[in-house]
């Protein structure tokens, strides 16, 4: 089964279509947003608006590469290829499809957690290193947002690995082929979900950004192609929390019919159209608030979760 | 006080408030003066004023309504008043009685200093660094005398006779680098000269300028604020940044072209605007408003009501971090705007109302399209109840946030919506009926708690009740003339015009120099968008006024910031911010 995997031609094929996708999504996100708020969205640029994309990337390059003078430069200049090195190789143990993939690996699931908890570095040296009170603000948010959520983030999907019995994402796909994990983890899927939301700084949950309270968060001082990586990052981050749910809960690529691949590009679509739904419809809870809902909601049903799922797996067991 | 006062006595017809209150401060030389608006104005003297405004309170004079100040080196018609070069006017609003009272303090150019009455009301703070800044009249005790409006650089005081009031009346404008620099620095905030400890309690506060650009300050406004951690220890609200001078202004524009200005005042409020100032200039020249004329102004000003409460609606939920409410709400203002533009030719700023009535007459078919809008409201208001104020988040976001009580709310000169939120049902279209509010049937929604949820629902409920007036209005639009056949009417109804030389003449000179309004005074005060806004009008018998007050509520909402929001955190202000519903031209002017 592992064959092909990790030739170059897939880590090549894989990383293009990455970049192509994560900037598609400006356009995808602006669009569908607009198509739910009654407006148009952007539809001058190219057919359907679709070069808008590439005119967005031209201005982002061409934009004039400013550090501000009270910055901590060598962070400054770090911070922003933090979150995107580590959200592209996320991608690596993420199982596209049987043969299609970067490395087949025992602890792919923890090597995503892994990954997505050092991501967190990236804002928080951002908002530390730009020497602005708005961008500290954010990055102590920040800071505080993920180290809780990506406690039960964790185990939240624990339910998933004891069902399968195996940190191997290319497992636990197949192990959904007798039903989606989504059924016996429900609450799990929920709880996960939350946390990826939040692991990600969406809106819903986006406290480090929050424009109407931090101007602009973590990223205030940041523009043209730093800038853009975050944005990137933004949206590999989205894409790879896609990827995961539907690998995790929505038995990955397995379907009938269609080919594997595409099944697996359907369903993680759905997923991030889901999200930008999400940023579409809801308000943003107060930081407090979001920690309080963390710790004192979301743990517990985490822990029962894990509980039910071990009493439950060891008495069929048994 | 000149000699005149002392013979002229209360009159033994004047309210009985008058005379209880001279017997009791045992006051001696106050004089009544008769106004336009007949509001009891009493002229009293200095060493009186602050146990007089001390005893009105306590006879449920309980809202400074107004605190301002008149250069009067330049009158040449006050009969029989007191010699005065500059007046401070205390206008004062009692709501069990619905009653006013004006007291006015004759100061003489060399002495030019009041006691304080700040701790009488803490709202007349601001008031009186206003009139310091704009007339350089001092207030002993006051515990923050600086400019307010103006910058902190200023030289001179703008609303004095002898300020110039158009920049071509002063020096080419130039800002050298160094002056620049020393602009910048008085900006600066320096937490020591408002009292503010840079430290304390092991714990060195952080500073953060929130403002004069920001997000969600919702134009040009600075709060200062002083934080430890994301707590809110205390704040300081910086205004002026939006100041236009618009009070000056009037002084300088006919009667009749300082319409437009008013627009621009609260500029959600479009022609809403203009009912006060028309209103107070009706009342100088006695003139009769048709009946069509009032139900045309009463229909525009709950358009206009509407058009503004939906722009608060979606303006609070996105301060609130909910993305797509705003769209949706701009859409139905869109169709608001689309309405007044059929009427009146402009969509925010229509300057639709005349003295004497309004531009023009409705259009033919008027009413198809705003009897479409008015169906089609009450179903999308009910969606957004169930988007907006039954989300849980939301919820939790506002309630209990940002809460004051009846009391601390007049207090602080708080009116409108904020005022009724915290359950005290007084409007003033229901209250002192004007344009003809008597013959309508409406309700006044209250709220309970004074919080940030309670605000918004208290506007939410005011647009149904402006749909159920529009909708009167239509059912009930009376036939007859859109504008007083009065002389003074501008511009004077051309049918009436050029029939012989009188007519011609009349119409020539209303025309090219405007109307001249008689002398006296006047303030006509209107349920705003906001809240309570005040024309008060001082006509010297010229074609220009002599001092143009504009009183508008948000510039008492602002002061009240800091009460509201210490101890909370940062996302709780922009809640608060966004409940209170302002913009920075309804306070700066």
């Amino acid at each position: 089964m592992n064959a092909g995997l990790g030739d170059a031609a897939d880590i090549a094929g894989i990383l293009a279509s990455l970049i192509v996708v994560a900037a598609m999504l400006i356009w995808v996100e602006r669009r569908l947003l607009a198509v739910w708020q009654d407006r148009l969205g952007p539809n001058r640029v190219g057919p359907l608006g679709l070069m808008q994309v590439v005119a967005d990337m031209i201005k982002m390059f061409f934009k004039e590469d400013w550090i501000p003078p009270f910055a901590d430069k060598a962070v400054f200049v770090l911070a922003p290829t933090i979150v995107f090195i580590t959200m592209l190789t996320g991608f690596a143990v993420v199982p596209f499809a049987p043969g299609v993939g970067i490395i087949d690996f025992n602890f792919g699931l923890l090597y995503f957690l892994a990954m997505s908890s050092l991501s967190v570095y990236s804002v928080v040296l951002a908002g530390y290193a730009s020497g602005n009170k708005y961008s500290l603000l954010g990055g102590l948010r920040a800071a505080a947002q993920t180290v809780s959520y990506e406690v039960f983030m964790g185990i939240s999907i624990m339910g998933v690995v004891m069902l399968a019995g195996t940190f191997n994402l290319r497992e636990i796909v197949e192990a959904q082929r007798g039903g989606w994990f989504i059924i016996p983890q429900f609450l799990g899927f929920i709880i996960f979900l939350i946390a990826v939301v939040a692991e990600s700084r969406r809106t819903p949950l986006d406290l480090p950004e929050a424009e109407q309270e931090l101007v602009a968060g973590f990223h205030t001082e940041y523009s043209g192609m730093k800038f853009g990586m975050f944005f990137v990052g933004e949206y590999l981050a989205i894409t790879l929390s896609s990827a995961m749910i539907v690998t995790l809960f929505f038995g990955g690529w397995l379907g009938p019919w269609l080919p594997p691949l595409l099944w697996f590009c359907l369903k993680t679509a759905v997923g991030i159209m889901f999200f930008i739904l999400l940023r579409g419809s809801l308000p943003r809870p107060r930081y407090d608030q979001l920690m309080a809902f963390g710790w004192k909601v979301l743990l517990p049903a985490a822990l029962v979760n894990l509980l039910a799922t071990g009493a439950v797996v060891l008495s069929l067991q048994g | 006080m000149d000699s005149t006062a002392d013979k002229i006595a209360i009159p033994s017809d004047s309210p009985q408030i008058v005379r209880e209150l001279t017997e009791r401060t045992a006051a001696n030389d106050v004089l009544m003066q008769p106004t336009c608006d007949r509001i009891t104005t009493l002229w009293v003297s200095r060493q009186d004023l602050r146990g007089m405004l001390l005893y009105l309170k306590s006879q449920t004079y309980t809202l400074l309504f107004d605190l301002t100040a008149i250069d009067e080196r330049r009158r040449t018609h006050r009969p029989a008043l007191p010699g005065s070069d500059f007046t401070v006017v205390y206008h004062l609003l009692s709501f069990q009685r619905n009653e006013d009272i004006r007291l006015k303090v004759a100061l003489v150019e060399d002495d030019l200093s009041l006691p304080t009455v700040t701790h009488i009301w803490p709202s007349a703070n601001w008031y009186e660094r206003e009139v310091w800044d704009m007339f350089g009249i001092a207030f002993d005790g006051h515990p923050h005398l600086k400019r307010i409006l103006m910058p902190p650089t200023w030289q001179g005081h703008p609303l004095r006779k002898d300020h110039y009031a158009r920049a071509t009346e002063a020096e080419p404008f130039s800002l050298s680098d160094e002056q620049q620099e020393i602009e910048q620095d008085a900006l600066r905030f320096v937490p020591e000269e408002w009292g503010m400890r840079r430290s304390g309690d092991g714990t060195d506060f952080m500073f953060l300028n929130m403002g004069p650009n920001h997000p969600s300050v919702h134009g040009v406004f600075r709060i200062a604020l002083q934080l430890d951690g994301e707590e809110i220890v205390d704040a300081l609200p910086d205004i002026g940044y939006h100041h236009r001078g618009a009070e000056k202004m009037g002084e300088r524009q006919s009667w009749h072209t300082y319409i437009p200005y008013t627009d621009r005042v609260d500029y959600l409020g479009g022609s809403m605007n203009n009912l006060p100032y028309v209103l107070s200039v009706e009342q100088l020249a006695c003139i009769q408003v048709p009946e069509r004329a009032q139900v045309i102004r009463v229909m525009i000003c709950e358009l206009y009501r509407l058009a503004s409460h939906l722009l608060f609606y979606g303006t609070y939920t996105q301060d609130l971090g909910q993305m797509s409410p705003i769209f949706y709400m701009f859409i139905d203002r869109e169709k608001v705007f689309d309405i007044i533009e059929s009427i009146s030719g402009a969509r925010m700023h229509s300057s639709y109302f005349r003295i004497g009535g309004v531009a023009m007459d409705l259009p033919k078919g008027w009413d198809k399209r705003i009897r479409e809008f008015i169906d089609y409201l009450p179903a999308r208001l009910d969606q957004y109840d169930k988007m907006v104020l039954q989300n849980g988040t939301l919820k939790r976001r506002t309630q209990g946030v940002g809460s004051y009580n009846t009391d601390e709310a007049i207090d602080w000169s708080v009116t409108g919506p904020n005022l009724r939120a915290t359950g005290f049902a007084w409007d003033y279209r229901k209250a002192r009926p004007y344009s003809g509010y008597e013959n309508f049937e409406f309700d006044i929604p209250t709220g309970r708690h004074g919080d940030c949820y309670d605000r918004c629902t208290v506007r939410v409920e005011e647009m149904r009740q402006s749909l159920r007036i529009i909708r009167q209005c239509l059912d009930n639009m009376p036939e007859g003339p859109h504008k007083a056949y009065h002389p003074l009417a501008t511009p004077p109804p051309k049918e009436r015009t050029l029939h012989d030389i009188e007519t011609l003449i009349q119409h020539f000179l209303n025309v090219s120099w405007g109307p001249v309004i008689p002398a006296g005074e006047c303030c006509m005060t209107v349920e705003a968008t906001k809240g309570l806004n005040g024309y008060y009008l001082t006509s010297d018998g010229g074609t220009m006024s002599y001092r143009t007050r504009i009183r508008t509520p948000s510039f008492p909402h602002l002061q009240m910031i800091p009460m509201m929001c210490r101890g909370m955190m940062i996302p709780d202000l922009v809640a608060i911010l966004a409940s209170i519903d302002f913009v920075m031209a309804d306070v700066d002017r």
